[in-house]
């Protein structure tokens, strides 16, 4: 079961992300966006979403950190484990509770704003489910570790060197099948939003366009000679009648 | 560059709409898009669509110059505009465009039989839900309906009360009203595709149409509030943004738009404008909004001038093209004549779609003086007299000069008034015609361009079947290795050529 959960979904879970961001490349250009519901309600949107996304970000960053910066590293350069957990958790708390309070935001108003929920998509069911569900338990399991409820154990000697292990393609999934429940639901929740990302509107996050700091401003094109053929019918196009 | 370019007279636009529902019916006819409209017209003064448009303090649409004398978006650096990437702060809301609805016609014949006549009630599009009172339409203030309330919220009609006082309001309730038709002005410096953070959207370099590549958006939504013409819209349903595509499936074929094709009052021109890619970024960022438009007029190339016919050729625009340019109606308009004038300069954008500014209201205005409406003395005067109307129209085409636009009045009554007197088979008045820059001959071509107004001569659209040809051409290559063409003359000496035909039965 260990090896199932722990040596065979992430890497499946991978290749469902790789091959969902090809399909979309190649086959779904035209459902790639991030399906903005902004011209139906802007008040709610503008604190909410900034929040989130922010927030968001940072606590990737945060897991970067501490899931890929073994505990040597910090201890050679004197950073005591008492030192670093005030430092992720002060930090942590900071872009987790904007992160909730934004999606909380967010949920609210796509509940509440007719508008806003007659747009919401199908894949958005299952992935709000999984998204508040990673970060509903990724906070207990914060709040239990921080408060002792879990013992001493230190995540830093389990979960992520049971993460970094996967990339040598050598899974310790005996280490993780040792973490506590908490950690164990969140890693799970967690491999399923990164399964999603290609299938529903998080697929936006892989097109954050940084290169529009360095393009010229305005855009020239040829005319695509492309269409001088018959056109293929494309995913998400109408036809007209 | 070329660009194919509109102009629009405003003198004879009757405010029929037609164009903006062929438009309609032509591309935004779909779920998403329930609420835009490519092609609008708008009675002026008013909010416009959506309202307030022009009120760029709040959108912050096109751009601004810096204090170095370049150019930036208005809404802000490139850094904070990604910065705003989460939640753009000066997006339109359905609401400020209207929120579309529908009745429920099918109540009409499907209630059961009683007493009461069934009644189709109005349904918001968006959300399904039943409407009490609709209380904002995409043509509200159709004609000055409820001017009194609106057409003093528009954004020019406040800005030149500042300057001129109170006064204003009543002439404009008294006597003053013109249709503004308005599409995207597919602009040389697009304000929009400069926002795109995606780089979905484009210039095309063959004809100058600003398109939105479906398949490379992705919803940011920063070239719907950066257009200061807000003709760049979100459509809802797909999650993309969509504009006014110039009609590119029927400009690459020769044909008019569709608002044009459809236009009842014949009031629109399309032709060819040749114009100094290099001079585009220099002549939106001069100083003084003043030179906005005669700067753009200098980017405007001559087709007739054999240098540039050259330069044109070389950097491949064909033959076609250029024969269309020579024969543009929207060069005479915007260059020859210059009648024509750009709609809100001060955006730096560079606008395509020109504008002929309405005289009638002031011909109007000295006939019900009890004067000959159409002698150029009085008109002459009648422009001086409504000095206001002017300044109105300024803010609108020439960043509030009135000079240019008190000019072009000018030449249009002297017009009127050199035709009338050839129409009633008096002698012709040279002087007239004299007095405004123009001699006899070109006054009659001005005429039959804008009053007569012919099919041929309002639209002249090149193809793009040449460069399509040499597209597929360059897509399949005649063999290099087979024998040279085979009706050259090498091939067989001196004798007549021989076309290759296969040999026939009576020959073998």
């Amino acid at each position: 079961m260990d090896l199932i959960l722990w040596g065979v979904l992430p890497y499946a879970s991978v290749v469902l992300l790789v091959a969902g961001l090809v399909w979309r490349a190649r086959h779904d250009r035209f459902g790639w966006t991030t399906h903005s519901s902004q011209v139906h309600e802007s008040r709610l949107l503008r604190i909410g979403s900034p929040l989130f996304h922010f927030g968001m970000a940072f606590v990737v960053l945060g897991h970067v950190v501490g899931l890929l910066i073994p505990k040597s590293w910090t201890d050679a350069v004197g950073v005591d484990d008492h030192t670093y957990h005030l430092l992720a958790v002060s930090t942590g708390a900071v872009a987790g509770v904007a992160a909730a309070v934004g999606i909380g935001i967010l949920v609210h108003r796509r509940l509440t704003v007719r508008a806003v929920r007659r747009a919401t998509l199908r894949s958005d069911h299952l992935m709000y489910t999984v998204l508040l569900g990673a970060m509903a338990l990724g906070i207990l399991a914060t709040v239990l570790n921080s408060a002792g409820a879990m013992g001493d154990y230190n995540y830093r000697d389990g979960v992520s060197l049971w993460f970094r292990s996967l990339f040598t393609l050598q899974p310790d999934y005996a280490l993780m099948g040792r973490a506590p429940l908490a950690f164990q639901l969140h890693v799970l929740f967690g491999l399923a939003l990164f399964t999603l990302i290609p299938y529903s509107r998080l697929v936006h996050m892989v097109s954050a366009p940084l290169t529009y700091l360095f393009r010229p401003y305005v855009v020239y094109r040829g005319r695509d000679t492309g269409q001088l053929e018959q056109r293929k019918a494309r995913r998400g196009w109408e036809r007209a009648s | 560059m070329a660009q194919v370019a509109m102009v629009m007279n405003l003198d004879k636009c009757i405010g029929c709409h037609t164009c903006s529902v062929t438009c309609k019916q032509a591309w935004t006819n779909r779920k998403g898009t329930e609420y835009v409209w490519f092609n609008n017209v708008e009675t002026l003064p008013g909010q416009g669509y959506p309202r307030r448009w022009e009120d760029q303090e709040k959108w912050k649409g096109g751009w601004e110059r810096t204090r170095s004398g370049r150019l930036r978006l208005r809404a802000g650096s490139r850094l904070k505009r990604l910065g705003h990437l989460f939640a753009n702060p000066e997006l339109p809301g359905i609401d400020d465009y209207y929120q579309p609805w529908t009745y429920e016609y099918r109540n009409l014949t499907d209630a059961p039989a009683g007493d009461d006549l069934p009644v189709a009630r109005p349904v918001n599009q968006i959300t399904g839900e039943a409407i009490d009172t609709i209380e904002w339409g995409p043509n509200w203030d159709d004609n000055l309906g409820g001017a009194p309330e609106h057409a003093v919220k528009d954004p020019l009609v406040e800005k030149i009360r500042d300057e001129v006082g109170e006064r204003i309001r009543m002439e404009f309730e008294q006597s003053f009203l013109f249709y503004l038709p308005r599409v995207c002005e597919h602009c040389l410096n697009p304000a929009c595709v400069a926002a795109c953070p995606s780089g979905a959207m484009y210039k095309r370099a063959e004809d100058g149409i600003v398109l939105v590549d479906q398949e490379q958006c992705r919803g940011w939504r920063m070239c719907v509030s950066s257009c200061p013409y807000k003709k760049v819209y979100f459509n809802h349903a797909t999650g993309k943004a969509e504009k006014c595509t110039f009609c590119f499936p029927r400009v690459e074929v020769g044909l008019p738009t569709v608002c044009s094709e459809t236009c009842v009052g014949r009031m629109r021109y399309l032709g060819v404008m040749l114009y100094d890619a290099d001079k585009v970024g220099e002549a939106a960022a001069v100083e003084d909004e003043h030179d906005l438009y005669p700067a753009q007029l200098e980017a405007f190339l001559d087709p007739h001038d054999p240098a540039v016919a050259a330069a044109a050729r070389a950097a491949g625009i064909t033959d076609e093209w250029l024969d269309a340019a020579r024969r543009s109606p929207v060069f005479d308009l915007i260059r020859t004549y210059q009648v024509a004038l750009p709609l809100h300069p001060e955006y730096r954008t560079m606008p395509m779609v020109w504008y002929v500014p309405p005289l009638s209201p002031v011909v109007d205005a000295v006939a019900a003086a009890g004067r000959d409406g159409e002698d150029a003395g009085n008109l002459f005067g009648a422009i001086d007299a409504l000095r206001i109307p002017v300044e109105y129209l300024a803010e609108l085409l020439t960043a509030g000069d009135t000079y240019p636009v008190d000019a072009v009045l000018r030449r249009m009554a002297a017009m009127r008034a050199y035709m009338r007197r050839v129409n009633l088979g008096q002698e012709r008045d040279e002087s007239a015609a004299r007095a405004v820059g123009l001699s006899g001959t070109e006054m009659e071509d001005l005429f039959r361009l804008l009053a007569i107004a012919k099919y041929e001569d309002r639209y002249v659209v090149p193809t793009s079947a040449r460069a399509d040809a040499e597209a597929l051409a360059d897509a399949h290559p005649l063999d290099p290795d087979a024998a040279a063409c085979p009706v050259s003359a090498e091939a067989f000496g001196e004798s007549p050529v021989l076309l290759n035909l296969s040999p026939t039965r009576r020959s073998s």
